[in-house]
């Protein structure tokens, strides 16, 4: 018996073939993984499920019998459940208004919220999934949102939960949490399907695996008669490399200091809490830590984008930011500090300008794109032309606004532009979120050239894997503090995730 | 009783009846920027409204046809704009602009065709428009102290809509706040992607809310034309529908706060208008022009007063799209 | 998957076709309005046509409205290219009239050449500081500059008519205006700068060259300075302006020091070169044209040129129909205009979806992914 089918479905986009002849079946009372790249047709596929749209060909099925849902709202009422990778949270409401938005018992609030609450009490008893009902959705950390999210589509009454990408965001003791829940609701009779890129947590929870690659599933697997490296071999449809060439690198001379630093985010909230560290040439010195404990504030303090609110950065033996006073992003390029912002939209690119514009970003003032004191666009666009034949950039052509570029090639241009410029000291944010294997592969292998000609590399990253492939030390943030430091051969994941849940500290030299 | 007392009085009496537009007006930009539309056509609404529900009362000396043509005006208008922002995601301050300048010029040149007196309508009897009521009692509880004179002159007197305006505020917080209907709307305006995810139609909110901000608009105007003055005149609304976007800025998109700052901007132009000729201690005579800057002046300095961007709706200006 | 990316269509058809539809419906709709009004609409357009193109003088005359809508128009481009609404090139442009007048009572006894450059200045300094005013107010207490604009218009309006019934008005004049410039201070007629071409006389004068040089700036100040790449990085996205170390507020003061500049030497077209004086209400809704001109000239100084010749032919026009017409007057014109801000501005993608499936070109979109 199978809780949800689809039966060879298709689905275009425009000129895009997002889905081709799909077939997913999930057991009823199973936890059934998906895996693929980004741009596979996981989304696609997921939201033709929960019905956002209507598939070209092909047929679902719940429970065995067909379906043709004209929104969410039908496949709600039929039992599916939904958790966004992006939360579908209303940040200024409770906790309880989120739950019954939408499925409001009543036209009047007070009789709807009376009703809601005694039912949540009652789920939340049986699934073990203990959250605040009157709490305010701003205060809450992501862990819980996560539950609220899960609570939400319990009371809409889902018998079949789709997890999207659901670890994303949560330390590893918080993935266990969530997996011991996603057991309990396997325990009474729901199904799960969860999709994910991360390969060890398939393998730990999941009964049954589907690959998916180019648009279609290429194999479903029962988990127990699979490995990772068969499965990471399906979803790229090929074998992949996955180590780095570090050389050895002597002791190189000090290039950044970070001194007691301190620092509150746009809302007032303390965000740092005295950290210090010192970054070196030819090292890569990861750092490590679930999003939103202080790594956005110490990149941005550190290349000038924010002011500390106390102790300094110290870049060459240069004092550039010091209390309430922000370094100057222009003049750290100028000297040699690279930045490739952790969140590319939304810092590292100006979507709607062309390619060979936003190669000269942070850049506009060096005196070899001008004629004169005019810009001189035909040599704007000969740079963007060289970095994007240094690093593959397809399509190679710069006049192409750059939000028409795939994720990996927009990445791979911004880390062009940053490491053109021979930087001593390049700053990375989370290097290859939204990118291809592809990609990675390569990202990986420049940053490691970089880093073995003697320059210095400060990278934070969300993913405990590249921290561990590409790291000469590790330093782990929680809270807004330092909660760890060491070597990636000296520390375990399990170290590593105590650590980032501020419940561990072990100094290794 | 103090001359400055009954003064202060007269002007309180004069600010309610100046806000009640205002109100009416404000409460349509709340509403619409609650959903996450903005709407800077408030202005040109209200002007549609004065004009259709003048020359309806001049036509047919109903008042209350004049509302309804005032409203259905002014629901015409608010769809325009909810087509635009909503179906269309185009640029809402220029809708809303484009919406203003063309009622401003189509309004008189209706006037004009229909009742040739060089863009206005004819002056309004009575009958046609909605006079000022005195509540019970109102003579014969003049004589309290204090609270006679308050009810009797500021309380008492105003026209039916500008009881309606007030009334509506307390019904516009409630519908906001206590009900379904509010939730969803405020959802909407600050996530809607989670609306859409709770399969509710983010644009048949949206339009919904239009749709009031059109029927609010629709009393505004025919307030301002047959209940304040007699009659439809060009440029009557003056600003009001701007000075109301401000009063929801200044009100962080709450109703009572919104309506406290309209009866601040009304005050000051009661005040306006009082002071007109009359020389202000230690300066003197202040020209007539300064003295009319008063409320535009009110107006920036509440705006600078705060920093007012924080509260509002999130998703407010932003067309909504499934990018997925 | 947005289906509306520019870049799909062909380009003549993007920048030709798409606004030419825009417009006719803005005309369709104006014709019902006519038709209601008992006048038939072929004859009222063809009136229109006429009215701004049949003869010398009514050329000269679109011209010079022409002229105020460059002027307008760039002011509205200015700003949005770095993303702000300036609402205020009413209050702008009067503010920049009154000092274009200051000047030129100030200065009168120096010659012309010094005297206009004076002009210039004064007038591209008040329009700027009027501006500037609410600029600075959003950059320091993010107050609403859609909302102060607005309000600085009406100040602007009230101060003028205060001005002219009181310290610059004419002793003795009937209506509320300024003492005459001297002639030193007043712009070259066209006719007599080009009167080798034959032009024939008419209110056109060299602010319009000046309006066209203007153009030439803009484009070559967006498109090819640091500070024109700067405004526009912070225009699309603020936040990587911080990342590249660009200042968002001096953006926003700078994008609206220069668009206060342009509306304020509208007053040049109108003061130096016509009217001669001040005079109340010479702005008469020239400035919120001017966002219909941005944004039907999609922000590009041809464009802005182009659109600007449109809205001025419909004034010129507009008003000649006006006179021959009894059942209309000049506020249709200003419907007309409203109607045209509406689809060639707000609903300017209206007709994108349709076209794009007619011209729709697979190829390129399959090369961007």
């Amino acid at each position: 018996m199978y809780a949800i089918e689809a039966l060879s479905i298709s689905k275009r986009f425009g000129a895009v073939q997002a889905n081709r002849d799909v077939t997913l079946q999930v057991a009823k009372g199973t936890i059934h993984g998906l895996v693929g790249e980004n741009g596979a047709g996981k989304s696609t596929l997921m939201n033709m499920l929960y019905g956002f749209h209507a598939p070209d060909h092909g047929t679902i099925k719940v429970d065995g019998k067909e379906v043709s849902f004209k929104g969410p709202v039908e496949a709600i009422r039929k039992g599916l459940g939904m958790v966004h990778q992006h939360f579908m949270l209303v940040d200024t409401f409770t906790v309880i208004e989120n739950i019954v938005l939408g499925f409001e018992s009543d036209r009047r609030m007070a009789p709807t919220l009376a009703s809601a609450r005694d039912k949540l009490l009652k789920i939340e008893e049986t699934y073990g999934l203990a959250v605040d009902l009157d709490a305010l959705v701003a205060d809450l950390p992501v862990g819980t949102l996560q539950r609220v999210e899960i609570l939400k589509a319990l009371y809409r009454g889902a018998e079949t939960l789709i997890l999207d990408e659901p670890t994303g965001v949560l330390t590893p003791q918080e993935t266990a949490a969530l997996f011991e829940v996603i057991k309990t609701l396997r325990g009474e009779g729901k199904t799960v399907l969860l999709i994910t890129h991360k390969l060890g947590e398939i393998m730990g929870i999941t009964d049954n695996v589907s690959v998916m690659r180019a648009g279609t599933i290429t194999k479903t697997f029962k988990t127990s008669l699979t490995n990772e490296n068969e499965l990471a071999e399906e979803m790229v449809g090929r074998t992949i490399i996955r180590e780095v060439n570090k050389e050895l690198t002597e002791a190189h001379r000090r290039i950044l200091r970070v001194d007691n630093l301190y620092a509150e985010d746009d809302t007032g909230k303390t965000r740092l809490n005295g950290v210090s560290f010192d970054v070196h040439g030819g090292e890569i010195l990861g750092i490590a830590g679930v999003s939103g404990n202080g790594q956005s504030e110490l990149l941005e303090i550190i290349t000038g984008m924010r002011a500390p609110s106390g102790g300094s950065v110290i870049y060459t033996d240069l004092k550039v930011a010091k209390k309430n006073r922000a370094a100057d992003a222009e003049k750290l390029r100028g000297n040699g500090m690279g930045h490739v912002a952790e969140d590319r939209h939304r810092f590292g690119m100006v979507g709607p300008m062309t390619a060979a514009e936003n190669t000269i970003l942070g850049y506009q003032g060096r005196e070899s794109f001008y004629q004169g004191i005019f810009l001189d666009p035909g040599k704007v666009r000969a740079h963007c032309q060289s970095l994007m034949d240094d690093f593959d950039v397809r399509p190679p052509t710069p006049d192409l606004p750059l939000k028409n570029f795939s994720g990996g090639n927009q990445q791979k241009l911004v880390m062009a532009r940053e490491m053109a410029q021979e930087p001593d000291l390049l700053i990375v944010g989370q290097p290859t979120r939204g990118v291809d294997i592809g990609a990675i592969a390569f990202i990986h292998s420049r940053l490691v050239e970089m880093r073995n000609k003697g320059r210095a590399i400060l990278m934070v990253s969300s993913e405990l894997e590249e921290i561990m492939t590409l790291s000469d030390r590790i330093i782990v943030l929680c809270d807004g503090r330092i909660t760890g430091t060491g070597r990636p051969e000296d520390l375990t994941e399990t170290d590593i995730g105590l650590m980032m849940a501020g419940r561990y500290e072990k100094e290794a030299s | 009783m103090s001359d400055l007392f009954f003064t202060l009085l007269l002007l309180c009496d004069s600010a309610l009846r100046l806000a009640a537009p205002l109100v009416l007006a404000a409460l349509a930009g709340l509403y619409a920027e609650r959903s996450g539309v903005v709407d800077i056509g408030l202005e040109g609404k209200m002007l549609g409204a004065a004009f259709a529900a003048a020359a309806t009362a001049a036509v047919t000396g109903s008042p209350w046809l004049a509302l309804l043509a005032g409203i259905m005006t002014s629901i015409g208008l608010a769809l325009v704009h909810g087509f635009v922002a909503i179906s269309q995601r185009g640029e809402q301050i220029v809708s809303g602009m484009a919406i203003n300048i063309a009622v401003a010029g189509l309004a008189p040149t209706l006037a004009n065709a229909w009742f040739h007196l060089n863009g206005q309508t004819p002056i309004l009897e009575d009958g046609a428009r909605f006079t000022s009521i005195n509540l019970p009692f109102a003579n014969a509880l003049s004589d309290v102290p204090v609270l006679g004179p308050i009810y009797a002159e500021v309380i008492s007197g105003h026209n039916l809509l500008t009881y309606l305006a007030v009334a509506l505020v307390p019904l516009g917080a409630w519908g906001l706040f206590k009900t379904r209907f509010g939730l969803r709307l405020r959802a909407v305006g600050e996530n809607p992607g989670a609306v859409d995810a709770a399969g509710i139609s983010v644009h048949r909110l949206r339009y919904i809310a239009m749709t009031i901000a059109g029927i609010l608009c629709g009393i505004a105007g025919t307030a301002l034309s047959i209940g304040l003055s007699a009659g439809f005149v060009r440029d009557m609304t003056a600003g009001k529908g701007y000075l109301a976007l401000a009063a929801v800025i200044f009100g962080r998109w709450y109703p009572v706060p919104t309506f406290l700052a309209c009866l601040l901007f009304a005050f000051a132009d009661a005040l306006q208008g009082q002071l007109q000729g009359t020389p202000l201690p230690f300066v003197g005579e202040v020209p007539v022009q300064f003295i009319m800057m008063l409320p535009y002046i009110v107006t920036v300095v509440v705006l600078a007063g705060f920093v007012g961007k924080i509260d509002a709706p999130k998703a407010s200006g932003i067309p909504f799209t499934r990018d997925r | 998957m947005s289906t509306r990316a520019p870049t799909d269509l062909p380009r003549l058809v993007d920048v030709g076709l798409i606004p030419a539809l825009n417009l006719l419906t803005a005309l369709v709709i104006s014709g019902l309005v006519i038709w209601v009004l008992g006048e038939d609409p072929f004859e009222a357009m063809s009136l229109m046509v006429s009215g701004a193109f049949g003869y010398g003088e009514a050329i000269s005359y679109t011209l010079y409205y022409t002229t105020n809508f460059i002027f307008t128009g760039l002011a509205v481009s200015f700003a949005y290219r770095c993303g702000l609404f300036n609402i205020g090139g009413e209050g702008q442009a009067v503010l920049g009239g009154i000092g274009i007048l200051i000047a030129a009572l100030l200065f009168k006894d120096l010659p012309g050449l010094l005297l206009i450059p004076l002009c210039i200045i004064f007038g591209a300094a008040l329009g700027a500081l009027w501006a500037a005013i609410p600029a600075w107010l959003l950059a320091k207490r993010g107050s609403h500059i859609v909302i102060t604009t607005i309000m600085f218009n009406f100040i602007a309006a009230a101060f003028l008519s205060y001005l002219l019934v009181g310290p610059l008005r004419r002793a003795g004049a009937q209506s509320t205006e300024s003492e005459d410039i001297v002639s030193a201070a007043q712009l070259m007629p066209l006719h007599d700068v080009f009167a080798f071409l034959g032009m024939a006389e008419g209110p056109a004068n060299m602010a319009f060259v000046i309006a066209l040089l203007l153009c030439l700036f803009y484009g070559v100040f967006m498109n090819r300075t640091k500070w024109g790449y700067e405004l526009r990085v912070v225009g699309q996205n603020p936040a990587a302006a911080r990342f590249g170390g660009i200042s968002a507020n001096r953006g926003i003061m700078i994008a609206m020091i220069l668009s206060g500049a342009m509306a304020g030497l509208m007053g040049l077209n109108e003061v130096l070169g016509v009217q001669h004086r001040l005079v109340t209400n010479f702005t008469s809704g020239f400035g919120f044209v001017g966002i219909a001109v941005a944004f039907m000239g999609r922000h590009n100084p041809i464009g802005i040129i182009l659109a600007a010749l449109l809205f001025g032919a419909l004034y010129q026009g507009g008003a000649e129909m006006a006179f021959e017409m009894p059942a209309i007057t000049r506020d249709l014109v200003v419907m007309i205009q409203g109607l045209v801000i509406l689809f060639a501005g707000a609903l300017e993608h209206m007709y994108r979806p349709a076209l794009n499936r007619i011209f729709a070109n697979p190829k390129k979109i399959e090369a961007a992914r």
